[in-house]
């Protein structure tokens, strides 16, 4: 059982940032939620690499002879985290010309477009 | 290697070069860079066009990403699916053929739509970035792959559905497209860790031979369906449709258009050729044929009672996408029985694959047709437009052309592919094709309202110096009224050979599977 | 109004003395990619941070004017390019075929079995390709940072926003 806890982990990250997506108010802690949720992904991601007793998969400097741990993983993990700033960038700037426009950060007054 | 092997890789290489050598063209004046962009969407169009040729003459095509040869083993002597492949069959080529005829009409028609603009050097890159992208999609082999030019696709239409970022209901409406497809995309994402660890390979032809239907995979299905049904916009994840519609520009939104149809695509493919028959009972095909059937009614009740043009357009888009999953969803439930098969099930099929290619050429001329009016008469709110026939006769012709395709009128191509998804679904249950004709016949009525309300009628004062728009603009419109008038004067031409080997290509399995295992592997 | 002021002396003082060498450690992180983990993303990262340590500790009434942001489009788009054209180079065998590795040319040295302190002259284009995107990252990531900085000032109230007429009748 114990063994099952980073995916336990995972789990509640995954569902902190969706709560914190849909129930929040102010837009940047929206966009934080959104980051919690990639970074949920991102650490499952990694997780199921792990091999017990693995090195790190550099074979220059994880040595020879043991075992490494998946290194496909990492490289899925390292174009999602890319993917994951150009967006939080985006959502950033995006927020901050919203500010501009509507003079406040509260969700449920930025709701011109309706019906 | 002749040429002609190189060709899926080129149909993704250059748009992507003409992105970012698109700000450095521009520095050279105006003329380069209208110059530069006709010429990458021209040449993106030919090669999708020789690659689709090329696939139906030689079949599944393989193609590797720095590699010598795409079945080399791996130096331990083991053979597997480990580089990155692009795997393109008939659907896939399909889907690049008819995007890229979409990104070379908007482009036309941006010439001159955009031009009182600033910051057009980034348009055009991130135009380019966004067609990059959604051919990606349909060319891709590998589901990692698929996500990575999913977010592509995504992250430039972001940018370009706030584009006019002067006014706040654009960025508003980009910053609430942002926060549903980056929630949904990061599904995608779970979804992928789920069969990567399950399988240890990220290749779909590869997940398909090894599937064992258990829990992880019942749930990166449920994952997978759900978000992608998201971004094609069917209901109940459809709320970032209208938006960002109706405030991107509307070369934009022909483009997203078809970016949404390579989700489409996305959604078949995990369907068909990663689970195919191991779906074993029939919970997700019904499932897809509840959420069509939702769609296509409050899609079009929707659309019904809006007074602006555009994001009236957007609610048909969330109807006609239900058709698109009626279609399929029957295909998909009649998958494992064969007498069934040859029944209904390839008739929903092709109705399914007709109908996006349908949709595909007349709802990005009905946003064109908006744009135009827009871009005449100032205005898209159907209270303040009237009796602009006269003034603008081209695009009232053109917008008759699309309205009459989407209505389902006979004899344009409309009613042809929904005539196929009405035989097909009476077969399953009769409720199912009374709901598609109650929502063609609500499509009828609210496009004879915009017609009535916009173009006839007497001629208004404040529009009595509305010109016809420019020539680029017609010319963008009139090469999608082109492809819609040739699937209308030959239906069965046009069946035969674009649709019949996608529907083939698309529930074969096997063939999908053994292009990659069989020849090598 | 609000200003963005300068922090205090000892900031100043530390960032003066910090942060070239941050790009130099960034620029350690990227051409060591293919030997060490990093690479083209991570090394970028760190030296734009560099950007936004200077700013942030003068002021930026001080620093921002000060900063051009041409050096930095050239290094995106020269980074873009040569990816792009790298790619576009080895079509003969496939798109993104590395031709350069194992021909003893630049980048082509080959590399000894078993476990080594690593070559850096080796694995051809995967070297090349890393550098393309470490100066793009720098570049791209650099100008987000300058565009959001310029934005703080437009929304305090500093500076005018709309300066470029974008010709949207709002």
């Amino acid at each position: 059982m114990i063994g099952n806890l980073p995916y336990v982990i995972v789990g509640l990250l995954f569902v902190y940032g969706l709560f914190a997506v849909i129930f929040e108010r102010n837009l940047v802690k929206i966009a934080v939620g959104v980051s919690v949720v990639e970074a949920a992904a991102n650490l499952m991601l990694i997780v199921y690499g792990y091999r017990s007793g693995g090195n790190i998969p550099v074979f220059t400097l994880g040595g020879e002879g043991g075992s490494f741990v998946l290194p496909t993983p990492q490289a899925l993990t390292l174009t999602a985290i890319v993917i994951s700033l150009a967006t939080s960038a985006l959502m950033l700037s995006m927020i901050m010309v919203l500010y501009r426009h509507y003079g406040t950060l509260d969700v449920r007054e930025i709701r011109r477009l309706r019906g | 290697m002749s040429w002609t092997n190189h060709l899926p890789a080129l149909v993704v290489a250059v748009p992507l070069f003409g992105a970012f050598g698109a700000p450095l063209v521009s520095k050279a004046g105006r003329i380069p860079r209208n110059v530069w962009f006709i010429l990458i969407a021209v040449l993106t169009a030919l090669f999708s066009l020789l690659l689709w040729q090329h696939v139906n003459a030689t079949g599944t095509a393989v193609y590797v990403m720095g590699g010598s040869a795409w079945n080399l083993p791996l130096p331990s002597g083991m053979q597997l699916p480990v580089r990155i492949l692009l795997e393109v069959d008939s659907f896939g080529a399909l889907m690049a053929l008819i995007g890229s005829i979409c990104t070379l009409a908007g482009a036309l028609f941006s010439l001159q739509f955009m031009e009182k603009f600033t910051g057009l050097d980034k348009y055009v890159a991130l135009y380019l970035l966004l067609t990059a992208g959604m051919q990606g999609m349909v060319l891709t082999g590998d589901l990692f792959n698929l996500f990575v030019f999913i977010e592509i696709a995504s992250v430039a239409s972001f940018g370009l559905v706030a584009f006019w970022r002067d006014r706040p209901e654009a960025v508003e409406a980009g910053f609430k497209y942002m926060l549903i497809s980056t929630v949904g995309v990061m599904f995608i994402l779970f979804a992928i860790a789920f069969l990567y660890g399950r399988y240890n390979v990220v290749n779909m032809g590869a997940i398909g031979a090894n599937l064992q239907y258990g829990l992880p995979e019942k749930v990166a299905l449920i994952f997978l369906v759900v978000a992608l049904a998201m971004k094609c916009g069917s209901v109940p994840m459809h709320m970032w449709t209208p938006d960002a519609y109706a405030e991107a520009p509307a070369a934009v939104t022909c483009l997203l258009v078809a970016v949404s149809q390579a989700s489409l695509y996305a959604l078949f493919r995990v369907c068909f050729s990663i689970y195919g028959m191991s779906l074993g009972s029939s919970a997700v095909a019904w499932a897809i044929i509840v959420l069509g059937c939702l769609s296509m009614f409050i899609g079009v009740t929707m659309a019904v009672i809006q007074k602006e043009i555009k994001r009236l357009m957007a609610y048909h888009s969330v109807s006609q996408v239900g058709y698109m999953l009626l279609g399929l969803g029957v295909g998909l439930l009649a998958l494992g029985n064969p007498q069934e098969m040859s029944d209904y099930g390839m008739t929903a099929i092709k109705g399914g694959l007709f109908h996006l290619l349908n949709y595909t050429m007349y709802k990005p001329l009905l946003f064109l047709c908006a744009g135009a009016l827009f871009y005449a008469a100032k205005s898209r709110n159907l209270n303040d437009l009237g009796g602009l026939a006269k003034k603008m006769p081209y695009t009232t012709v053109l917008f008759v052309l699309a309205a009459a395709a989407i209505a389902g009128l006979p004899p344009f191509n409309g009613y042809v592919s929904k005539l196929l998804i009405y035989e097909s679904s009476f077969a399953v249950h009769p409720i199912l094709p009374v709901v598609a004709m109650v929502t063609s016949m609500l499509t009828l009525a609210s496009f004879v309202k915009v017609f009535q309300t916009a173009f006839l009628g007497p001629e208004k004062e404040v529009f009595s110096s509305v010109r016809e728009v420019p020539q680029s603009m017609l010319l963008g419109m009139g090469l999608l009224a082109l492809v819609i008038l040739g699937l209308t004067f030959f239906p069965s031409w046009s069946l035969d050979h674009f649709i019949t080997p996608a529907a083939e290509a698309l529930v074969d399995k096997a063939s999908y599977v053994g292009a990659v295992l069989g020849g090598g592997f | 109004m609000l200003h963005m002021r300068p922090l205090s002396v000892i900031a100043r003082v530390v960032c003066n003395a910090f942060a070239w060498f941050m790009v130099v450690f960034g620029s350690y992180v990227i051409i060591h990619g293919h030997l060490t983990p990093g690479g083209g993303f991570q090394g970028g990262a760190v030296v734009a941070t560099a950007l936004a340590f200077l700013v942030i500790t003068h002021g930026g009434d001080f620093a921002l004017p000060k900063i051009k942001k041409g050096l930095f489009i050239s290094l995106e788009q020269a980074g873009l390019l040569l990816f792009i054209c790298t790619g576009f180079v080895a079509l003969g065998t496939t798109f993104f075929y590395n031709f350069l590795a194992k021909q003893g040319g630049l980048f082509g040295s080959l590399v000894p079995l078993g476990a080594n302190p690593g070559v850096l002259n080796s694995s051809g284009t995967i070297a090349l390709m890393n550098m393309a995107v470490g100066f793009e990252v720098v570049g791209g990531l650099s100008l987000i940072l300058f565009y959001m900085l310029h934005g703080i000032r437009q929304n305090l109230g500093t500076e005018e926003f709309g300066k470029e007429e974008t010709g949207h009748d709002r």
